[in-house]
């Protein structure tokens, strides 16, 4: 019995989510967008000249992004892409990074 | 990433399993079935990969793709231009076939049925599909030009416009005319793929007349009212870089071609080049008109945006320059590795029961060689809106470069050998 309540919050929980436009795969999806330059799950190729994201811890890759965003961090393109991306989204991302190997 | 040893692979397919289940109290489980991907580009390149990656194997994933290896267009520019070779620009497929696990068909699909699930192949055989993916790129409308709507004029008077062995031959006519010759090209109507991609050819083209035929001119034919992208760092570089060599003409349609004498047709006026290389109006890849998908104005595929399906036809999803495009939208090798992205997240969803995601995200970025160096860019972030049921492109974000730069040369170099890795190996 506390078994099955317990699953019915989470699935009460998962219809949240779902009400709030979440997927599972959100951060990895997400993420994916950024593979085009830095690589496939953060991994960029070696001696090419951008930065691998890969293993970066979280807190690092949000405040490099915050500061893109704010213009605080000068830079040819990034501040022109995090702006495209919701504090919500960068977060997921930086998360998601922090995540590889 | 390689893929995972067997334990990994477990333990991953426990947790997916975990989330499946919570996120799918109503059904979902893990994705498997057979997804079929025809046009081996910069779409479907990276959904065959990302379906392998991302379902950790469980989907099996055919590509069909006519050429033995990937040319890329994006870079082509600087082969034709003289600084590249096509070594440069070509990448095998091999690891698509070892490193994932994809099975690499050479061959052309003929046919779709829908209904039936299958495609024919041209050597013979058809292929059932749970899913299909098509990325067939572009075609060119000949019959918008007359004279060339035949082989042999086409033999002569290049497009360019799909790299591989017209990229090679265009190098080899600039290559053959004589120092004080003329070279010609023609941009059709938007939308036509890659916006900057012919003002960037002009620009190369310029520089190795600079350094080799300094008495040679360039000739912009455009059919558009005005430079398509990128027009204030385009026009900077003619007037700093290439001034007395590149002429802009815009509201300059090619209507036809007079081909004995290399003479393009415009509207008022005949136009005369040593090397003439018209780029046609383009259409959605021949299969899509084939597959009887519904297109926009008989030339674009209209797609679902959460999934890239087809609004006809469910089941069959579209990537790259052959869809309606949403708005400013380019038509991009780097937006099909997006939508590429896009998709086989939605199709790993549709296969374990569950629906697209509902707030899927596209960005763009299209760095152009103003000379061997120098390099510009353009970049926008396209999300997902319900209330117009496509993707937006977010105000305030994205632009251009301050200026052209040697720095965004290297970068742009780097991107390349990123996303070829990204789609490729």
């Amino acid at each position: 019995m506390k078994l099955q309540s317990t699953l019915a919050a989470f699935c009460l929980l998962a219809a949240a989510g779902v009400a709030h436009a979440a997927d599972p795969n959100l951060g990895r999806n997400l993420a994916a967008t950024c593979a085009n330059c830095h690589g496939t799950n953060g991994n960029a190729v070696k001696g090419a000249g951008l930065d691998s994201l890969a293993g970066s811890p979280k807190d690092k890759t949000l405040q490099k992004l915050s500061e893109f965003k704010s213009g605080d961090k000068p830079a040819s393109i990034m501040h022109q892409i995090t702006k495209g991306y919701t504090d919500e989204q960068l977060d997921l991302i930086a998360t998601y990074f922090a995540a590889q190997k | 990433m390689m893929l995972m040893k067997r334990r990994d692979f477990l333990k991953a397919g426990a947790a997916a399993g975990a989330m499946a289940t919570l996120y799918g109290c109503a059904g979902g489980g893990k994705a498997s079935g057979h997804v079929v991907v025809v046009g081996g580009g910069y779409g479907g390149a990276t959904i065959a990969k990302y379906l392998r990656m991302w379902s950790e194997g469980g989907v099996q994933v055919t590509l069909i793709e006519r050429n033995p290896t990937f040319i890329s267009c994006p870079i082509s520019n600087l082969v034709i231009g003289g600084t590249k070779t096509m070594e440069d620009i070509t990448v095998s497929y091999d690891g698509l076939k070892n490193k994932w696990g994809v099975r690499v068909v050479q061959d052309d699909v003929v046919a779709v049925d829908a209904a039936k699930k299958t495609i024919s192949l041209k050597a013979g055989g058809a292929m059932s599909y749970d899913r299909l993916v098509l990325s067939p790129g572009i075609d060119f409308m000949f019959d918008q030009i007359p004279g060339l709507n035949n082989a042999d004029a086409q033999s002569k008077i290049l497009h360019a416009w799909k790299a591989g062995a017209q990229t090679v031959a265009l190098r080899k006519q600039l290559e053959s005319m004589k120092d004080g010759g003329v070279y010609a090209i023609s941009i059709p109507k938007a939308p036509y793929r890659c916006p900057p991609g012919p003002y960037e050819r002009a620009c190369l083209v310029a520089n190795y007349f600079k350094q080799s035929k300094p008495k040679s001119k360039v000739i912009i034919l455009d059919a558009n009212e005005d430079v398509m992208s990128k027009k204030g760092l385009f026009t900077k570089a003619w007037t700093d870089l290439y001034k007395g060599i590149i002429e802009y003409r815009n509201n300059s349609e090619v209507k036809d071609v007079e081909v004995g004498t290399n003479t393009a047709v415009l509207e008022f006026d005949k136009f005369k080049a040593d090397v003439l290389n018209i780029i046609p109006p383009h259409r959605a890849g021949d299969i899509a008109a084939k597959s009887g998908i519904k297109l926009i104005n008989n030339r674009w595929v209209d797609i679902n945006w959460l999934s890239m399906e087809s609004t006809s036809t469910p089941g069959i999803h579209v990537l790259g320059d052959a869809i309606f495009p949403a708005p400013t939208m380019p038509k991009s090798g780097h937006m099909a590795n997006q939508h590429g992205k896009l998709a086989a997240a939605a199709i790993l969803n549709q296969l374990s029961g569950m629906e697209p995601s509902p707030t899927p995200v596209v960005m763009n970025t299209c760095y152009s060689f103003v000379d061997a160096k120098n390099v510009i860019h353009v970049s926008s972030i396209h999300q997902y809106d319900a209330a117009t049921k496509t993707v937006q492109p977010v105000k305030g974000a994205g632009g251009v470069s301050a200026a052209r730069n040697e720095l965004e040369g290297k970068v742009a170099m780097g991107w390349a050998k990123n996303i070829w890795a990204d789609m490729l190996t």
